[in-house]
């Protein structure tokens, strides 16, 4: 049995259903991420976890332990807010102690594990401040170290990082991942965010509309997207729908791949590829964007539009205009046979 | 002085007028006619002397008539505080349509006449009243004691005329509380009391003491309450000085006492503000 098991809960508020027969089995010590578009799920899931929210049907199980009929301040987790939730008129160090204070913690042990919580997050020098007189990057890892301190079983982390700006952002997912690597917590965390969820989840559950999609690691997810739904959200794909031919499955009439029936190909744009020789998709650049380290290409086929990533590696890459053959190898596509679900 | 300068000086110049007009002008006359002199034949005597404030001052009959304002502005603003903090938060609690109506009952004593109210609260706390009534019909007074011409009445009248004041107070600065904080205390071990004394109270407060200064200066100078509910018998030092200028025609000395009186709140008000200011200044600094 998983370390928090989470046996086919399901949450209805009148005839709105936020989630719908989820089951899921997070491991001790797993960083686990819930990733979907905004009214998913994603976060009643975690308050439900948290206490906050009453299941309608279902068991969440952790260590064995029932937590239906626990309270959700005998739960013992921890938790970071998206506003961060610190306590305005407590000073830093106060803010941590909190939860060592509620647990009856004795004062001299408080001291030492709010110092040992506040040098892990890089704070050992601010715990007189205030949190008005912190950055939003410090007001972050002091909720990290107050959730911690308390040694929870399991951490539980909600759009931690979309008040930070994009290069702190990146920051505190490198530090987010070492401090939870370094603690061992078992953690959860809720993202709408998938370049987020893909950089620190030893596993991700997509969600949509109340069900889960996919669960599966960050690489399996991207690379063998289980739904349209998950290869759409995650990252970008371009799509073709194709018809079976004796010689494979062709779009506008061009074959692609093997196949025999009518489907949906979706394929990522960095694994479109241009030709010079042989079959391929034929098409014209509509507009090329310089992105750095790659380029970003907009190619007008019979098929529809097509997205083609192209590393900037110094191999030329057509100009606007130019007529392309595109091709992939039949691997990288995933199919989703026509008539099943979009 | 240049353009902007002139323009800005003439588009305050219509509210400053108004301003000196009715407010500093008749406060600068009332200071000068609390320094002229009175006597029975000759009434206003416009010398310059500090008799009226010696006479305030040492006279232990107007010592015990401010003392009594003080009393009573203090009790009801502790009053207003144990009733209107918790009412805000419960309020703020609410659901909707519920919060919406329930505030409106709130701000009703503040819709209703003053002397509607204060008559409708003197019948309710008469001899014959409901309220002496039912203290004697649950044994607390062996007889129906009114409570009319008591400080008791007064305070009663005028806590549910100015809680409203606390309760929109209080409830502004829960506004700006962050509903997450409560949770966190939850998730953090806290029961449902801690996290009231410790989370929310503390966050409320910067409210609490400003609807403080609110409720006592309104209590301190209110005047329709304490004259109907007090009466002639149970005098504090608004009705006091509204009696020397009107019973005794004595004007000079009710200038003089509403200039204590007024002397006095400020005072009062200003130490507290400062109090405030350099309490929460570090924490709540928007």
């Amino acid at each position: 049995m998983p370390y928090l098991a989470i046996e086919n809960i399901r949450k209805a508020y009148g005839p709105a259903v936020a989630v719908d027969h989820l089951d899921l089995g997070v491991e001790k010590g797993e960083f686990i991420s819930l990733l979907g578009p905004s009214g998913c799920g994603k976060t009643t899931t975690l308050q439900m976890i948290a206490g906050f929210v009453e299941p309608t049907q279902g068991a969440i199980a952790l260590d064995g332990i029932d937590l239906s009929q626990l309270a959700p301040e005998k739960r013992g987790l921890g938790i970071v807010f998206q506003s961060y939730a610190l306590f305005p008129h407590m000073t830093v160090a106060a803010n941590v102690a909190f939860g060592l204070e509620m647990r009856r913690v004795g004062k001299a042990e408080i001291r030492q594990r709010v110092e040992q919580a506040l040098a892990m997050v890089g704070l050992a020098d601010k715990g007189g401040r205030y949190p008005r007189q912190m950055s939003g990057g410090q007001q972050q890892r002091v909720a990290l170290a107050r959730a911690l301190v308390i040694r929870p079983a399991i951490l539980l982390l909600d759009e931690p990082l979309s008040n930070l700006d994009a290069k702190l952002r990146e920051e505190m997912q490198l530090e987010l991942r070492q401090i939870q690597r370094q603690s061992g917590t078992t953690t959860v965390l809720v993202t709408h965010d998938q370049q987020e969820a893909l950089a620190l989840s030893d596993r991700i559950v997509v969600m949509n509309q109340g069900r889960v999609e996919q669960i599966g690691s960050p690489f399996d997810v991207y690379e063998r997207p289980g739904s349209a739904f998950v290869a759409t959200f995650l990252g970008r794909t371009n799509t073709f729908s194709a018809e079976p031919t004796p010689q494979g499955l062709a779009v506008a009439g061009h074959v692609m791949m093997p196949g025999e029936r009518p489907a949906t190909i979706s394929i990522r744009p960095e694994k479109v590829d241009f030709t010079t020789e042989g079959d391929g998709l034929p098409g014209r650049v509509l507009t090329r964007v310089f992105q750095g380290n790659h380029w970003l290409l907009h190619v007008q086929t019979p098929g529809g539009l097509c997205l083609v990533i192209r590393p900037n590696d110094g191999r030329p890459v057509p100009g606007e205009g130019e007529a392309v053959v595109l091709v992939f190898r039949a691997g990288d596509a995933s199919l989703s046979l026509a008539g099943s679900s979009p | 002085m240049n353009a902007q300068a002139r323009q800005g000086w003439l588009l305050v110049a219509p509210a400053t007028l108004l301003f000196v007009g009715i407010l500093a002008t008749p406060l600068a006359m009332t200071l000068l006619l609390s320094f002229n002199g009175w006597s029975s034949t000759q009434g206003i005597v416009p010398t310059l002397t500090v008799q009226n404030y010696a006479e305030i001052l040492s006279d232990s009959f107007f010592a015990e008539i401010f003392l009594r304002t003080l009393r009573i502005a203090l009790w009801v603003t502790l009053i207003c505080v144990l009733i209107g903090a918790p009412e805000a938060y419960i309020l703020r609690r609410m659901r909707e349509p519920w919060r919406s109506s329930f505030i409106l009952v709130v701000i009703g004593p503040l819709l209703v006449s003053v002397v509607a109210r204060t008559l409708g609260w003197a019948l309710l706390l008469g001899g014959n009243g409901l309220i002496p009534l039912a203290l004697h019909r649950v044994g607390l007074t062996s007889s129906p004691v009114s409570l009319m011409f008591t400080e008791t009445g007064v305070v009663i009248a005028l806590v549910h005329v100015l809680v409203p004041f606390m309760v929109l107070s209080v409830w502004a600065s829960l506004a700006r509380m962050d509903p997450a904080t409560e949770r966190a205390a939850q998730s953090l071990g806290a029961s449902q009391i801690t996290i009231f004394l410790r989370i929310v109270l503390p966050q409320a407060m910067p409210g609490i003491l400003s609807g403080g200064i609110i409720v006592f200066s309104l209590a301190a100078s209110a005047f329709a309450t304490p004259a109907i509910i007090g009466g002639r018998r149970l005098k504090v030092a608004s009705t006091l000085a509204y009696d020397e200028f009107l019973s005794t025609l004595n004007w000079p000395l009710g200038a003089a006492i509403a200039v204590l009186l007024l002397v006095g709140i400020v005072a009062i008000v200003v130490g507290w503000n400062r109090f405030i200011e350099r309490r929460y200044s570090q924490v709540f600094a928007s």
